[in-house]
């Protein structure tokens, strides 16, 4: 085996000068919320790091996680992930195929073992023995139970893998959970895990786990989703350049009114933004243009778990999830009839007591005085 | 056939009304009736509090009338009222309520309180628990024919002594008369000068009237002691009277509950209306005043006020008349603080002035009254109502207060035109 | 559960399930009230029952003469949190949201800061209520369980509301869950408690307007 290569073996073959390094350090300082003089630290550190390994397993999942990854023209801040990386496998991105590809992983797992990151991207069927989704006839699960043990940490990427996301979405019927939720149930190994969802999740995030990993060796602070804080700290709402209109009542009411041309708050529009934590409004997307409410729509709250099931993207947050008419009007039904029922059967009750009155007179009131 | 407890929860079950089940439903438990109580303002008692003296009925209500108390009944959860509670209600529900009507005009939500006393009066007495001395008068009007044990040649003799003093013929038993004049027992011993007083004003106004020997007494203990068998009988000796002297009117007399034993309740209890109408005295007065046939003299010119009774101003109606009236005759009239429909009770109606054993409370809580009266500094108090003129005078020598009481008739008939 | 699970339980099956306890419950209890009906009044009246009814119904609004000095707290507490309660309700942006996918009407909403300070003074309002009813004897003596259950079914939802907006206490997707959740508890607890007077009240004014209006009384 040859000697691995430093990561700053791999930038300088890419032509990344230290400088555009430094730089890309200080932003993923920055966005990670640490104090500027660690981006120099971290140069330095990341430089003489081995790449890290990285076996990537794709499950249900429709490869958008990976497009979002790996969609880049030219030497971007997101593009540098794969020069922190060495992706040993990814099925998708691999040349081999087949049993040459099965072998890859193999390979990859035996020589990193209890090194490298297990990177998740998908969610896992467990109805019907796993069947809905396999690969080379092995269940996802099986793969899973077989990667895990010698991984280091496992990154769940996206919000499939992270949550569930659209496989375990309402009627989930394929019994598809999140890599979190296996390891709550005992069904793989427990180890470090980071969520970092999205549909897709933001690609600097994920560098920004790595370069974490690389450079302090340990994992970033996680929030209750377990998702890194530094990136999932605020909501899309909190964060919004959109948002002083919010405060002043000034909404969008339809995608083409002057509320909308204005740029305006999007919440009566559904946006989602409100309830959904991400880094979208300050990280942005491709290469830092913009994002979906600076493009006018509202957020999705891709990120957050069940976001599928949290009723129309186009209904308002405090819309009712479901339609409340048909309840309302068994209800109101069911509430009359009975009310009915209470009120005949007290007038009832009070006919009888006086058909059975039997007229006072002053005669009772003196026997009642009587010992 | 006696009273028993069953009897007395049969008789709250037959009062629970839509106003009752509401008023139950929308009590927030806000305690501010108590503030509209003389009975609580002046003692601090919470007890005190109007619309916890219903516990009792609203117990069956809630028992008996909605849902969720069929449930709680049939769980077990609940306990039915014990004979044990009424009695232990009884001095709430007799001795510490006027009737007066204070509490329903202060309720933030609308409950007319008194309403519902004098319907859990009728399950009290149906179980037998009520003062003695409301028994006991009931039971002299229901036999004697007056609470006070006043007879007709009692009436005969006041007569007599009016007819001599005034020398004018008073009517008696005259059929086709417009007006039939019944009294109160207080006025017949107590106050007798009502009846000159009454003769020189129809005579002066040519006011068609009569006595009539079957129905003299005005007052109804039934009401008080809330019963509406009893009160039935008692009014209905007034509504045969009038029907067969065939009379236009029936005057009712310096009386609070009398009026509403007659005008507002008697109907209801005979169950149709009259062929005739019910008007107050005051309210007599008042339209012989405006119609020019009551014509005076002289004026009172010392400072005085009204004592507004409750059953004839707040639950009865007549506000302005007696104003009207006493402004023709005084110059100096002042209102007390909360006058009219405000006013605070003597602390003697709904049969309170009939219970001894409420004396000493009723005394206490004159206090209100005593304020309300030293604010002015008056030294004349009139007022419309025998009972609150008996009760206001007892308070008032209780109370070391040196103030007269009148009667509005009387002071208009002193002052009529010669 | 997390907050968003519990957010989307709250906004679907947990709203319907209060919707439907809240329509039968009130739907049960006004009608069991109003089926046992009132017998006719042959007293010839003196004045209009339905129109004293109608006058009461909107003057009993404001206090009886005297009764702010003999018992202001009350008054003001009540007329605070009421007031505080309902333009909280009826005029927050998202709350107008929520009615009008409900019942297909919208109408202006107020600033959220002016929300903000009516909330905080409405949630102030309530907690002297509370204190007030635990210390003043006549409150306290009448007072039972289910006044204290009522009390907080109406404070949760403010004070909920208020920790949303400022994201206090926990993540804001949570407290919006248990915001929206102390909303339905409220809305179940409207017909098992004394807060079934948001609908009686009307009734009982109205009688009460109508029994003294017949007599000339307003009341």
């Amino acid at each position: 085996m040859h000697e691995p290569e430093t990561l700053g073996d791999v930038l300088a073959k890419r032509g990344v000068s230290r400088r555009g390094f430094l730089k890309y350090c200080a932003t993923l300082a920055s966005l990670m919320a640490l104090p500027p003089s660690v981006a120099a630290q971290m140069a330095d550190k990341l430089t003489r790091a081995t790449r890290q390994s990285v076996i990537y397993l794709s499950f249900q999942e429709c490869t958008g996680c990976l497009e979002s990854l790996s969609r880049t023209h030219s030497p971007t801040l997101e593009g540098l992930l794969f020069d922190l990386i060495s992706l040993d496998y990814q099925e998708t991105l691999l040349a081999a195929a087949g049993h040459a590809a099965e072998e890859a992983r193999a390979n990859a797992m035996r020589a990193n073992s209890g090194k490298f990151v297990l990177m998740v991207d998908g969610a896992i069927p467990l109805k019907d023995g796993g069947v809905y989704s396999t690969i080379a006839g092995r269940t996802n699960i099986e793969i899973l139970k077989e990667a895990v043990p010698h991984a280091a940490a496992v990154i769940a990427v996206g919000t499939c893998s992270s949550f569930g996301g659209l496989p375990h979405a309402n009627p989930n019927p394929t019994g598809a959970v999140s890599v979190g939720t296996l390891m709550e149930k005992g069904l793989i190994e427990r180890k470090p895990l980071i969520n970092v969802s999205g549909c897709p999740p933001i690609p600097v995030v994920i560098s920004g786990v790595v370069a974490h990993f690389l450079t302090l060796g340990t994992l970033p602070e996680l929030d209750g989703y377990g998702r890194p804080k530094v990136f999932f700290g605020d909501t899309i709402h909190d964060r919004c350049y959109r948002r002083p209109f919010y405060d002043q009542g000034k909404f969008a009411k339809t995608f083409d009114d002057e509320g909308a041309r204005n740029g305006w708050c999007l919440y009566e529009l559904g946006c989602k933004g409100p309830t959904t934590y991400n880094a979208c409004a300050t990280a942005k997307w491709n290469g830092g243009v913009s994002f979906p409410i600076e493009s006018g729509h509202g957020c999705l709250g891709c990120s957050e778990p069940d976001f599928w099931d949290a009723g129309s993207f186009y209904a308002p947050l405090p819309a009712p999830r479901a339609p409340l008419s048909a309840a309302a009007g068994a209800a109101i039904a069911v509430g009359v009839a009975a009310g009915a029922a209470v009120g005949l059967a007290g007038l009832y009750k009070r006919k009888k007591a006086q058909q059975a009155h039997t007229k006072l007179t002053v005669d009772d009131l003196e026997t009642e005085k009587k010992p | 056939m006696g009273t028993s407890l069953e009897r007395g929860i049969q008789g709250f079950i037959e009062q629970v009304d839509r106003p009752t089940a509401s008023f139950f439903e929308s009590c927030v438990r806000c305690g501010m009736c108590a503030h509209a109580c003389l009975f609580y303002t002046e003692t601090g008692d919470p007890k005190y509090t109007p619309i916890y003296k219903l516990e009792p009925l609203r117990r069956v209500w809630e028992r008996e009338y909605t849902l969720f108390g069929r449930i709680k009944k049939w769980l077990g959860l609940s306990k039915p009222v014990t004979e044990a509670e009424l009695k232990e209600w009884e001095p709430l529900v007799y001795d510490s309520c006027t009737l007066c009507g204070r509490c329903s005009l202060m309720c933030p939500v609308g409950n007319d309180i008194v309403y519902m006393v004098r319907r859990a009066r009728e399950g009290m007495v149906a179980a037998g628990v009520a003062p003695d001395g409301l028994k006991q008068a009931a039971t002299r009007a229901v036999k004697i024919g007056s609470p006070m044990g006043v007879q007709l040649p009692a009436l005969k003799t006041q007569i007599a002594k009016a007819e001599k003093e005034t020398g004018l013929a008073i009517p008696f038993d005259k059929e086709g008369a417009e007006y039939l004049m019944v009294l109160s027992s207080a006025e017949i011993i107590e106050f007798s000068e009502i009846i000159p007083a009454a003769a020189r004003i129809f005579h002066a106004a040519g006011v068609s009237w009569t006595f009539s020997s079957d129905a003299f007494e005005a007052t109804n203990s039934g009401i008080q002691i809330g019963s509406s068998d009893i009160a039935t009988e008692l009014v209905s000796r007034i509504v045969r009277a009038a029907e067969r002297l065939k009379v236009k009117y029936v005057i009712s007399p310096e009386c609070g509950h009398a009026y509403t034993a007659l005008r507002w309740e008697g109907p209801n209890l005979i169950g149709r209306p009259y062929p005739f109408k019910v008007i107050h005295i005051v309210e007599l007065l008042d339209e012989l005043r405006a119609a020019g046939r009551l014509k005076t003299e002289g004026m009172e010119d010392e400072k005085l006020t009204f004592h507004d009774p409750c059953q004839l101003v707040r639950r009865g109606g007549v506000v302005e008349p007696p104003r009207n009236v006493l402004k023709m005759v005084a110059s100096n009239f002042v209102e007390m603080e909360d006058p009219g429909t405000l006013n605070w009770c003597c602390g003697g109606g709904g049969g309170v002035s009939s219970n001894e054993r409420a004396d000493e409370l009723r005394l206490k809580v004159f206090s209100r009254k005593k304020t309300q009266l030293d604010q002015l500094g008056v030294r004349t108090l009139v007022t419309a109502c025998s009972n609150c003129r008996d009760m206001l005078e007892d308070g008032l020598e209780h109370h070391r207060m040196d103030i007269k009481v009148v009667g509005l008739t009387e002071m208009v008939a002193e002052h009529l035109k010669q | 559960m997390t907050g968003v699970e519990l957010l989307n339980w709250a906004r679907g099956p947990g709203l319907q399930i209060a919707l439907v306890v809240f329509i039968v419950g009130v739907a049960i209890r006004f009608i069991e009230m109003w089926l046992l009906g009132k017998s006719p009044d042959f007293a010839e009246a003196r004045g209009s029952a339905a129109a004293g009814g109608w006058r009461t119904l909107f003057t009993r609004s404001l206090p009886m003469p005297g009764a702010l000095k003999r018992a202001p707290l009350v008054f003001l507490g009540g007329y605070v949190f009421h007031i505080g309660f309902f333009i909280t309700f009826l005029f927050y942006a998202p709350h107008i949201l929520f009615l009008r996918a409900v019942t297909g009407f919208s109408w202006p909403a107020l600033p959220a800061y002016l929300i903000d300070v009516i909330g905080l003074v409405s949630i102030a309002a309530l907690v002297a209520v509370l204190v007030h009813r635990l210390t003043d004897p006549v409150r306290r003596f009448l007072s039972r369980t289910g006044d204290y259950v009522a009390w907080a079914a109406t404070f949760l939802p403010l004070l909920t509301g208020y920790f949303a907006y400022h994201r206090l206490v926990t993540d804001y997707t949570t407290m919006l869950a248990l915001h929206v959740l102390s909303f339905e508890l409220l809305l179940v607890l409207i017909p098992l408690t004394k807060l079934m007077h948001t609908f009686t009240f009307a009734v009982s004014r109205w009688y009460n307007g109508a029994i003294a209006g017949r007599k000339g009384v307003k009341v």
